[in-house]
């Protein structure tokens, strides 16, 4: 054992010292493909940077032209009005589910199959998905307006994605309806990790089936439930490929009808690889993320405080 | 608890459910059902009676895009990218998690730091440097970046802090293993069911990418199969047979749905650790 012990401080720098070899890969990679765009785009965002030639330097003119350019802001717009009402849709689903299924009354079963399928289109890209959505939502011949007007519901077609009023809430379904089985499995999985004896130490106190939801499910979610708001509000601002491919008859950065579909990152592809302004889509880039990081922060705190 | 009244109300719930369900299904029965129609018929009406146009639409499908080649293309990229993201996270992992030295804290802090960052942020910086480096229209940039997945390490380390025990690693260099054999003969076997949990979720994400093979791949030999079904769009030839549109849609999405068949229990399983990572 002394002998050992002698031996091991040398040993250990050594070993030690292999475990720069197990990390050098994902640093390596990590700097050039992580760290190196985003510091890039920073850096070009300060710049006139137009996709060739030397950046030139500019200051904050960038996020000023940002800050008062109508158009961003419309299209900022729009992402939080399709962002808004799909996350209602989605985890109010996905509450509503988790609440049935953990239900001490009811004990449904059938859990697996259920959840298999509600997540199942989760699993499709989101391209094929909104060519789906696109072709049975057309107006004229989409299988959609064919049901509806045969089952008496509407007699003439809905122009689902051409109507500046409807347009925007069917990006937002059809977003609820890909996600909310995700939202679900998520938030089954925290009150399955909540031991059933407090709902039924509540039940025996007499507590109703709402207040053992307020008092005992939501405040022991609450990590799950910060964790899913900011991971979909992280992807709600981000939204492109439904909207992108699902606005106007080609598809495009315009948001057809009328600019109601053009979400921010739209807006900012536009910048950055249709019109080839660079510098001004890298600015638009921070400035989505900054405000990104300060609902975030609110979140956190709104969430995460001590009751 | 058995009353009448609590029977009715259970069978209206799962009669919910099922509606649920089948609202979950139903695109996907009518994509199916419409492929096999023709333009005119689509015209006409819906029906949930399959018609005798598919190889039609096949036809015209297949002289606008050939989306086996998208397909092929599509697992030319997604299973390189899992593999290194399995094998390097894996190891980045259990360097993180077992061993001290200089910097670890620091490289942990800035991957979780990287995980809460948005992926258009560093979109531009990517395309330039892919420019600078003639990486446009090559799969190197779709899957070396892979080998540093940030919520796969961030996964892995708290996997192997909770399975591993020391003792098991001590027992090994007393018989005199190396580091790395060390890694390969008993820690990676150890953490195979949380490697191949993020690895079915790593798959998942880079066989249905779609933004950044959109802005990388313009080369319509090299697209992938999102990118290629998002061409479609511009197909007004297609257009006006919406049959051969949704057998595009049923091609790329029918191998997703038989793969699902098999590994639904393995991918809701890594939902659910992804969530319970608190």
């Amino acid at each position: 054992m002394a002998k050992n012990q002698v031996m091991t401080k040398s040993k250990q720098r050594n070993r030690n010292n292999v475990a720069y070899l197990f990390v050098l890969p994902f640093v390596v990679v990590f700097l050039i493909f992580s760290v190196y765009p985003v510091l890039r785009t920073l850096y070009l965002s300060f710049t006139s940077y137009k996709g060739f030639g030397d950046p030139v330097w500019l200051g904050l003119d960038n996020y000023k032209r940002v800050l008062t350019d109508k158009f961003f802001w419309r299209a900022f717009g729009n992402t939080l009005k399709i962002w808004g009402v799909n996350i209602i849709v989605q985890l109010g689903l996905a509450f509503l589910l988790t609440i049935l299924f953990s239900d001490i009354k009811y004990k449904m079963r059938g859990l697996p199959i259920f959840r298999a399928i509600y997540y199942l289109p989760n699993l499709i890209a989101c391209t094929s998905v909104a060519f789906l959505f696109k072709t049975l939502l057309d107006w004229k011949y989409g299988s959609v307006n064919q049901m509806l007007i045969s089952a008496g519901i509407t007699s003439t077609q809905i122009n689902w994605l051409g109507d500046v009023n409807i347009a925007p809430y069917v990006i937002s379904i059809v977003g609820a309806w890909m996600w909310f089985g995700n939202s679900f499995i998520v938030l089954m999985a925290g009150v399955q990790g909540i031991s059933t004896d407090y709902f039924e130490a509540a039940a025996i106190d007499g507590c109703g089936r709402w207040t053992r939801f307020f008092k005992i499910t939501i405040p022991l979610l609450k990590p799950i439930l910060l964790y899913t708001c900011i991971t979909s509000l992280i992807g709600g601002l981000q939204l492109f490929d439904l909207p992108y491919l699902m606005n106007g008859p080609q598809g495009g950065t315009a948001g057809q009808p009328n600019g109601v579909l053009q979400t921010a990152v739209m807006y900012l592809y536009k910048f950055g690889f249709e019109t080839r302004q660079t510098g001004y889509a890298s600015a638009i880039a921070y400035t989505l993320f900054i405000i990104i990081l300060i609902v975030s922060i609110i979140q956190f705190k709104w969430l995460g405080k001590e009751d | 608890m058995n009353t009448v009244g609590y029977k009715i109300k259970k069978g209206i719930l799962y009669l919910l459910l099922i509606i649920l369900a089948l609202l979950c299904l139903l695109p996907f029965l009518l994509m199916m059902i419409n492929s096999t129609r023709s333009g005119v018929e689509i015209t006409t009406g819906f029906t949930f009676i399959p018609s005798s146009h598919l190889k039609e639409n096949w036809e015209q499908l297949f002289k606008f895009v050939n989306l086996f080649r998208g397909m092929g293309n599509s697992l030319l990229v997604a299973v390189p990218a899992t593999i290194l993201c399995g094998y390097f996270s894996s190891i980045t992992a259990y360097a993180l998690a077992m061993y001290k030295f200089k910097g670890n804290k620091l490289i942990f802090i800035v991957n979780v730091l990287f995980m809460m960052i948005p992926a258009q942020l560093s979109l531009i910086g990517f395309y330039n440097l892919c420019m600078t480096l003639g990486l446009v229209n090559s799969y190197i940039p779709l899957i070396i970046p892979a080998v540093a997945a940030p919520g796969t390490v961030f996964f892995l380390r708290q996997y192997v802090q909770a399975t591993l025990s020391p003792a098991l690693i001590e027992a090994a260099r007393i018989d005199g293993a190396g580091e790395l054999r060390i890694f390969h003969k008993i820690v990676f076997p150890i953490m195979i069911p949380g490697v191949a949990t993020m690895s079915i979720g790593a798959f998942i994400g880079n066989w249905n990418n779609y933004l950044t093979p959109l802005i990388l791949l313009n080369n319509p030999e090299k697209m992938t199969l999102p990118v290629m079904i998002s061409t479609l769009n511009a197909a007004t030839d297609l257009q006006s047979n919406q049959g051969a549109i949704y057998l595009g849609v049923a091609i790329s999405v029918i191998p997703i749905l038989i793969s699902f068949c098999f590994f639904s229990k393995y991918i809701i399983s890594s939902i659910s650790a992804g969530g319970v990572k608190e």
